[in-house]
C-alpha cells in the first residue's frame, strides 16, 4: 500500500491545504471583524487567484 | 483505483452533474447580482434615502410607528418590524391585508423611526432584483420549486464529491495546477476543470449545502411551529381570537428584561408565521459576532403584555440561521463579496467546461464506434 499512499498525498497535498485555508476563511469572518475578516479574505482569495491564474492562456 | 471503479465514479459524476447543470447555471447567474443587492439597489435609486436630522433625534415609540404604518397603508395590518445595523434610524416594515398573508404577497417598506415617514423600497416588492431573487429561491413555483432546487443542490454535492474522487486518477501523473496549453483544447479544459473544481471545492460545497438548507427553510419553520411554538401556546388553544391588540409601545423593553444583553432582530405581530394568534413574537439576537446570527424568540401575550415564554432555540433553527450568511457571503465586507462573485463565476466555468468535456467525449466515442464498424 506504500506507493499508493504517497501518490495520494502527492495529488491531494495542495488541494487539502487550500481546502483547510478556505474553510478557515469561511468561518473566521463569522467570529469577528478586522483580523478575522482578513483571514477570510486570504482563505477565499487563494482559490480565486489560483483559478484565475490557470485560466490565463500562455505558451 | 481499478478501472471499473473509475468508470462507476465517472458515471455518477457525469449524470449527477448533467442533471443539475441547467439549474446550477441558473442559480449561479441569478446569484451574482444578489451578492451585490445593496449596491445595486443604491445604484437604481431604490434604497430609502433618510432626511438629514440631528444625530440625537429621538425615535417614536413602537405603537406610534404602528399607527404611522397603518396611516400609510389603510386597511392593512403590520406583519413584521425589523432592525438592521446599517440603518439605525430605519425600521423594516412588512404589511399585508391579513396577518397570515403569504410572504410574496406582502408589502415591504421602511419607516423612519424618528418621524414615522414611510420610505418605499421598490426593489423589495418587484422589479429586476425581485425577479432574480424569486428565480433563485423558488423559480416562481413556491414550495415545489424550492424543493426541486434543494434536490438539485443535493445532486450538485454528489457531483462535487465524485469529482474529487476522480481527481486522483486524472492527476496522478501531473503536478498540481498543471494546465496543458499546447496539446489540445480538450486537454486544456480538462486540466482547467480539474484545477478550478478542486480549488473551489470547499466554497462550492459550503454554498451548495447551505443553499439546500435555506431551500428547506419552510419545512424547518413548520417543524419549529410544531415542536416549540405549539407547546407554548397550548393554553391559548380555546381562547377566541383577539379583536384588539395591546399597544406595541413597550415590547422591546419587555423582551430585553427577559433576554438581557440581546438586541432586537424583528417583531412578528400576532397571527403571522413567526408568532401565534395571541402573541407578539419578539426575536432577539445575540450581541457577539457569532451569536448575532442566532435568534431567541420571546413570546409576549398580545392582550396582557406578559411574557408567556422565552422559547429555546431548537438546533435546526440555529443550523438554518448560521447557514444563511454562509450562503450569502455578506459577513466579511466588500473583499468577501468580490471573492464570492469570483468563485461564483468560476463555478459557472466549471459547469460549462464539464458540459463541453462531456460533449467532446461523446462525439469521440461515437466516432470510435463508427470507426470500428467501418473496419469490421
Amino acid at each position: 500500500m506504500k506507493p499508493r499512499q504517497s501518490s495520494f498525498w502527492k495529488v491531494f497535498g495542495m488541494p487539502v491545504l487550500i481546502a483547510i485555508l478556505c474553510a478557515a476563511g469561511l468561518f473566521s469572518a463569522l467570529l469577528g471583524d478586522g483580523l478575522w475578516d482578513a483571514v477570510s479574505w486570504l482563505g477565499l482569495g487563494i482559490p480565486s487567484v489560483l483559478a484565475v491564474w490557470g485560466l490565463i492562456p500562455r505558451r | 483505483m481499478k478501472s471499473k471503479t473509475i468508470r462507476r465514479w465517472s458515471f455518477v459524476h457525469t449524470w449527477t452533474s448533467l442533471i443539475c447543470t441547467v439549474f446550477l447555471l441558473m442559480l449561479a447567474i441569478t446569484g451574482l447580482p444578489l451578492i451585490f443587492h445593496h449596491e445595486i439597489e443604491h445604484l437604481l435609486g431604490d434604497a430609502p434615502e433618510f432626511r438629514e436630522m440631528p444625530a440625537d433625534t429621538p425615535h417614536l415609540d413602537l405603537q406610534q410607528l404602528v399607527e404611522k404604518a397603518k396611516a400609510h397603508r389603510p386597511g392593512e395590518v403590520v406583519q413584521y418590524f425589523g432592525w438592521d445595523e446599517d440603518e439605525p434610524n430605519g425600521i423594516f416594515t412588512i404589511m399585508a391585508p391579513t396577518p397570515d398573508t403569504e410572504p410574496n404577497s406582502s408589502h415591504t417598506f421602511m419607516l423612519d423611526a424618528r418621524t414615522g415617514e414611510a420610505l418605499e423600497m421598490p426593489s423589495a416588492n418587484g422589479g429586476f432584483m425581485m425577479v432574480m431573487l424569486r428565480l433563485h429561491v423558488d423559480m416562481f413555483a413556491g414550495l415545489p420549486g424550492k424543493l426541486l432546487l434543494a434536490f438539485m443542490g443535493l445532486l450538485f454535492v454528489i457531483a462535487i464529491v465524485s469529482g474529487v474522487v476522480l481527481y486522483l486518477p486524472f492527476m496522478r501523473r501531473l503536478k498540481f495546477a498543471t494546465v496543458r496549453q499546447d496539446k489540445s483544447t480538450r486537454l486544456r479544459w480538462l486540466d482547467l476543470h480539474n484545477l478550478i473544481g478542486v480549488v473551489t471545492l470547499v466554497w462550492a460545497l459550503t454554498v451548495g449545502v447551505t443553499g439546500v438548507i435555506a431551500a428547506c427553510a419552510d419545512l424547518i419553520i413548520a417543524a419549529w411551529r410544531n415542536d416549540s411554538l405549539s407547546a407554548m401556546v397550548e393554553p391559548y388553544r380555546n381562547t377566541p381570537p383577539l379583536t384588539q391588540l395591546a399597544p406595541a409601545t413597550r415590547l422591546l423593553d419587555i423582551a430585553k428584561e427577559v433576554a438581557p444583553g440581546m438586541e432586537p432582530s424583528f417583531i412578528a405581530f400576532p397571527g403571522t408565521l413567526f408568532s401565534s394568534q395571541h402573541h407578539y413574537g419578539v426575536f432577539m439576537k445575540g450581541s457577539t459576532h457569532l451569536t448575532s446570527h442566532l435568534l431567541t424568540p420571546v413570546l409576549i401575550d398580545a392582550s396582557t403584555l406578559e411574557v408567556t415564554a422565552v422559547a429555546e432555540r431548537p438546533w435546526y433553527m440555529d443550523v438554518m440561521s448560521l447557514s444563511l450568511p454562509l450562503h450569502f457571503g455578506d459577513y466579511g465586507g466588500r473583499p468577501m463579496q468580490i471573492f464570492w462573485a469570483t468563485l461564483d463565476v468560476l463555478t459557472i466555468i466549471v459547469l460549462g467546461s464539464g458540459v463541453y468535456l462531456w460533449l467532446v467525449r461523446r462525439k469521440a466515442a461515437k466516432r470510435a464506434t463508427v470507426g470500428t464498424e467501418v473496419a469490421s
